[in-house]
């Protein structure tokens, strides 16, 4: 059994994708409790990284521990208790929200109650409405409610905010933040410094299949040596383009 | 532990079972081509195989008086219906196929007809008969005539449970392995794949929500065989239900081993194609089985198809029991069995 204190622990993490080298060699461990943030461009290999540790992909080498389980060993008891949010997934157009949130209830001995899922995401008004019908925000919101379906101890998000306008995302945030309130830990890919800063007690910066620097938003930030301009007082983009020369969002 | 938060075993597979029907009640087209494919099936049916028996042939004959005699003597004969046609119109009518043949006064009359149609043929035989009769011919003797038209053995009634069972397939098949294809490209297999659904669930639950409407989708033409053709059934209401059942399991299995990789609709059109248009052949629907060559009567017998049609001929025009239909009963088993297995170790989830 691993470290209990420990929600992750990924060790030299390898995966390729025939000649294309997705994850080299990264390795970090997430505490119990906190919000930690993959920060890296598109084609980082985040995902790929976020799809090992959710049990989703099978790493070419190194090693994955999660909640201190193996998935080899634990994948069942492990799936009760992660929540997962993916990239992309859509959900059954005409399906109603209350019936997708009891679909993905029923999948799990513990958890919360329809009720409480709804106004945890703030959907209680869209309780009947078709899927197909939901906005962008909404759609995700409602895929963060299956994720908190079985009253997760830890949470998986992957670019939860991509695409959305800033008052979905600010809607979002403040739904991840009622979740640590609560005691719950969360890992999180996003190429948003905003959404890193305001969230992660933690942050991986990644680049090329690897972590290039790790520490808190303002230990990076202040790693760069005291800000250079006293209105611009430095931020993650700068963190990132003083560690790798390009922008976030480039590419 | 409270009540509410009990979990019961099985409540996932119930869910992903209502989820699919509510997915399909909800999609309009899909019960549109569910229930119209039996319906369309049986009214070409009847189309193809009217209840009056016997062919009518097409008789033109000139207006005027001098035809008034030949008018008179052909009105009453069964199955002769009779047109006035001018004599400058009479050929065109002839190669159109407004008439099949064309009588013209005189003694004697003097029929005008193409021999290659076969339906000229025959109205030149029955206009011929009719006509001397008429002069006053004896005939030495009527022959007794034994018309095999009892119900239960004519091809329509044979027709119909072989249609019934590829309606089976067709439905189990399309809905089942869509449904898969369309919830992979969506990426919602692959976020059912990280929670603790139980994998086995969701690849059972569209074969057995598809039982739900079994029922109207078989009744429908069995009915509309009744009712239209008097066609009887002999079996009992509970073998031709599992009988039924068995074969949509089968095809439902069959459907998710379809679905099981492929991840675009056309793919999966050409993998269900070449699976189930063979068997549309094959399989003795349209026509007996039988026809084959020996040497593959192994692998026509083999086919799930065969297996359904055979096992529901069976069940509704002899009134078998299901016992002496073990072979094919056996059969449908091991369609349904193995594919179910398979389709459930090379699932593709992503």
């Amino acid at each position: 059994m691993g470290d209990v204190e420990l929600a992750v622990r990924c060790q030299n993490l390898q995966k390729r994708y025939g000649d294309v080298v997705a994850v080299d060699g990264l390795s970090f461990a997430v505490r119990r409790g906190e919000c930690y943030g993959l920060l890296g461009p598109n084609g980082a290999g985040k995902t790929t990284t976020i799809e090992i540790l959710e049990g989703l992909l099978a790493p070419d080498g190194g090693d994955v521990e999660v909640l201190g389980r193996r998935w080899a060993s634990d994948e069942r008891e492990l799936r009760q208790r992660l929540g997962v949010q993916l990239q992309e997934t859509q959900f059954t157009d005409k399906l109603t929200v209350e019936e997708t949130l009891r679909l993905f209830r029923s999948f799990y001995h513990r958890g919360k109650t329809i009720e409480q899922l709804l106004a945890l995401v703030e959907l209680e008004s869209k309780r009947h409405s078709w899927v197909v019908k939901l906005s962008g925000g909404q759609k995700q919101r409602l895929s963060i409610a299956c994720a908190l379906a079985g009253d997760p101890d830890l949470l998986f998000l992957d670019e939860p905010t991509t695409g959305l306008d800033p008052q979905s995302r600010r809607q979002l945030w403040s739904v991840l933040m009622r979740f640590r309130e609560a005691g719950g830990t969360v890992l999180i890919t996003t190429h948003y410094m905003d959404e890193a800063e305001t969230l992660c007690d933690r942050i991986a910066i990644i680049d090329h299949g690897h972590v290039i620097a790790e520490d808190t938003p303002k230990g990076l930030i202040s790693s760069l040596g005291a800000p250079k301009v006293v209105v611009h007082e430095g931020t993650l983009e700068d963190v990132f383009v003083s560690l790798t020369g390009r922008h976030l969002r480039e590419e | 532990m409270a009540a509410g938060v009990r979990s019961d075993t099985h409540r996932p597979l119930l869910e992903l079972m209502l989820a699919r029907l509510r997915e399909f009640v909800r999609e309009p087209e899909a019960l549109f081509w569910t229930f119209l494919f039996p319906i369309v099936m049986s009214v070409a049916m009847a189309i193809a195989f009217p209840a009056s028996r016997g062919q009518t042939v097409l008789v033109g004959v000139a207006p005027g008086a001098e035809s008034a005699g030949l008018r008179e003597a052909l009105a009453q004969v069964n199955g002769v219906v009779l047109k006035e046609i001018p004599s400058d119109s009479q050929l065109r009518a002839l190669r159109d196929g407004d008439v099949h043949l064309i009588v013209e006064a005189g003694t004697p009359p003097s029929y005008r007809f193409d021999p290659m149609r076969e339906e000229s043929r025959l109205a030149r035989l029955v206009v011929d008969n009719a006509l001397k009769q008429a002069a006053g011919r004896s005939d030495p003797w009527q022959a007794r005539e034994d018309l095999v038209q009892i119900p239960g053995s004519r091809y329509v009634d044979w027709l119909i449970p072989g249609i019934i069972s590829l309606g089976i397939m067709n439905n189990s098949l399309w809905s089942i392995g869509f449904m898969t294809v369309q919830a992979r490209m969506r990426k919602l297999l692959k976020r059912l794949a990280a929670s603790p659904m139980r994998r086995r669930d969701f690849l059972l639950a569209p074969i057995l929500a598809r039982l739900v409407f079994l029922g109207p989708e078989v009744a429908a033409p069995l009915l509309f065989g009744m009712i239209a053709f008097g066609m009887p059934i002999r079996g009992g209401i509970i073998s031709i239900a599992l009988v039924t059942v068995a074969g949509a399991l089968m095809f439902g299995s069959l459907g998710m081993l379809m679905g099981s990789r492929v991840r675009t609709f056309e793919a999966a059109s050409g993998l269900m194609n070449a699976l189930s248009v063979p068997m549309w052949v094959l399989s003795g629907v349209f026509f007996s089985a039988s026809n084959f060559p020996d040497a593959i009567q192994p692998l026509v017998q083999g086919l799930p198809l065969t297996a359904l049609v055979d096992a529901m001929r069976g069940v509704v025009l002899e009134g078998d029991s299901l016992p002496s239909l073990w072979r094919e009963l056996a059969v449908i088993a091991a369609w349904t069995i193995l594919p179910f297995a398979i389709a459930l170790k090379i699932f593709r989830w992503r």
